[in-house]
């Protein structure tokens, strides 16, 4: 965490990787137990996943990295429970088996659809993230394709990625 | 979506970010909220004028010494629980004893003086002034605070709102402590410790609502 913190991309690749593993499983154990799918599971893996990334630099770096991944992974699976509550309770009962015989393996998609999200957002910041991170250009080339300063780019990047955040979680809530 | 997906665009070119910016912006917080309250209180009620002698220094400095045995812990804290996790490492007993000891130091005040003057003690001059003015200042930097934790993380939002209250309630009663001229203990301890507590009385109920993320 702490060579991510600094902007090492493969260190931070790396430590998601194990992460989503760990989230994931979290997840699941604690869904399945109240009978909701893999794919919630997922959402909320993905949901965490993006909410470590965006407020990473409240990570403390002479803390233990575990407490503070499972207290942001907890207060995510409180607000989603909260949130889907009314939603789930009024399913009919014949549906439960459905739920219930969803398959979990490993490659789960989640029920985001990146490219209907970034679809969403402002036409700057939907350019910046493609740029920068969907087609890995550097943030100089970024600039010179869309036409930004740099910083620009950094700017809109960044609050792309809390956009999409936000946007996970209210896509949820319809 | 997959999630692999997710995580190589999060990775890719991934920025350094710095995680001292937690504590710098809760301190820029803390000091603009404090500006806001010194400020509003000048502004709208002017300074002191009593305060000529040397000795009738000490009673607004015991008000100010005061609200700050409150500030100093709250705002600490504050700052552990607006990161995630935050509240396994915060005793809101801690917080609670300068209340306590104000209020042994009012019993010891009461104790000197005989019954018939209590109420005058409580109620002094101007305790609506101060019921009303101290939730009011409070508010801007209450507003600064709560838009400063919104760009961290915490986890316990009730408990964070009451400690944003809790501290925008003692910056609020500092600044307006340079007003008031009330000096009695127990007028202060009542009233002040009064609106600071229902400041972060708010903040409590404030909090889930404003702190979402």
């Amino acid at each position: 965490m702490r060579a991510s913190l600094a902007g090492d991309a493969h260190a931070y690749r790396t430590l998601l990787n194990r992460l989503s593993a760990n989230l994931r499983a979290y997840y699941k154990s604690r869904l399945a137990r109240i009978g909701r799918s893999a794919t919630e599971a997922e959402d909320l893996t993905q949901e965490a996943l993006m909410a470590i990334h965006t407020r990473r630099h409240t990570y403390d770096p002479a803390e233990a990295l575990t407490p503070w991944v499972y207290a942001i992974a907890r207060y995510k699976l409180i607000d989603h429970l909260r949130r889907t509550r009314a939603s789930m309770t009024d399913l009919p009962i014949e549906d439960a088996e459905e739920i219930l015989a969803q398959d979990d393996f490993v490659g789960t998609e989640s029920a985001n659809d990146l490219t209907k999200l970034l679809s969403e957002l402002p036409d700057k910041m939907r350019r910046a993230i493609q740029a920068v991170k969907l087609d890995g250009l550097s943030v100089v080339e970024a600039a010179s394709q869309c036409g930004m300063s740099e910083s620009a780019v950094k700017v809109n990047v960044h609050r792309g990625l809390k956009a999409l955040t936000a946007s996970i979680g209210r896509e949820k809530r319809i | 979506m997959k999630t692999e997906d997710l995580i190589s665009m999060l990775s890719t070119n991934v920025e350094p970010v710095d995680h001292r910016r937690v504590v710098r912006n809760l301190c820029l917080a803390l000091m603009a909220g404090a500006a806001a309250a010194v400020g509003t209180v000048y502004v709208v009620f002017g300074p002191r004028t009593d305060l000529t002698t040397m000795g009738s220094l000490v009673p607004p400095l015991l008000k100010v010494a005061f609200t700050l045995i409150i500030l100093v812990p709250g705002s600490i804290y504050l700052t552990r629980l607006a990161r995630p996790g935050g509240e396994r490492k915060s005793s809101v007993a801690l917080v609670a004893l300068p209340f306590l000891g104000v209020m042994l130091l009012v019993a010891v005040s009461l104790g000197f003086a005989p019954t018939s003057h209590w109420k005058g003690r409580f109620l002094g001059d101007e305790w609506l002034e101060c019921l009303i003015s101290i939730p009011l200042i409070a508010i801007v930097p209450f507003s600064v605070i709560i838009w400063t934790v919104r760009q961290m993380a915490p986890t316990n939002l009730a408990r964070t709102g009451a400690f944003a209250g809790l501290v925008a309630g003692c910056l609020s009663a500092t600044g307006y402590a340079l007003h008031c001229a009330d000096d009695t203990v127990p007028f202060f301890a009542l009233w002040y410790g009064g609106t600071i507590a229902l400041c972060t009385y708010a903040g409590w109920r404030l909090g889930p609502k404003l702190l979402r993320w």
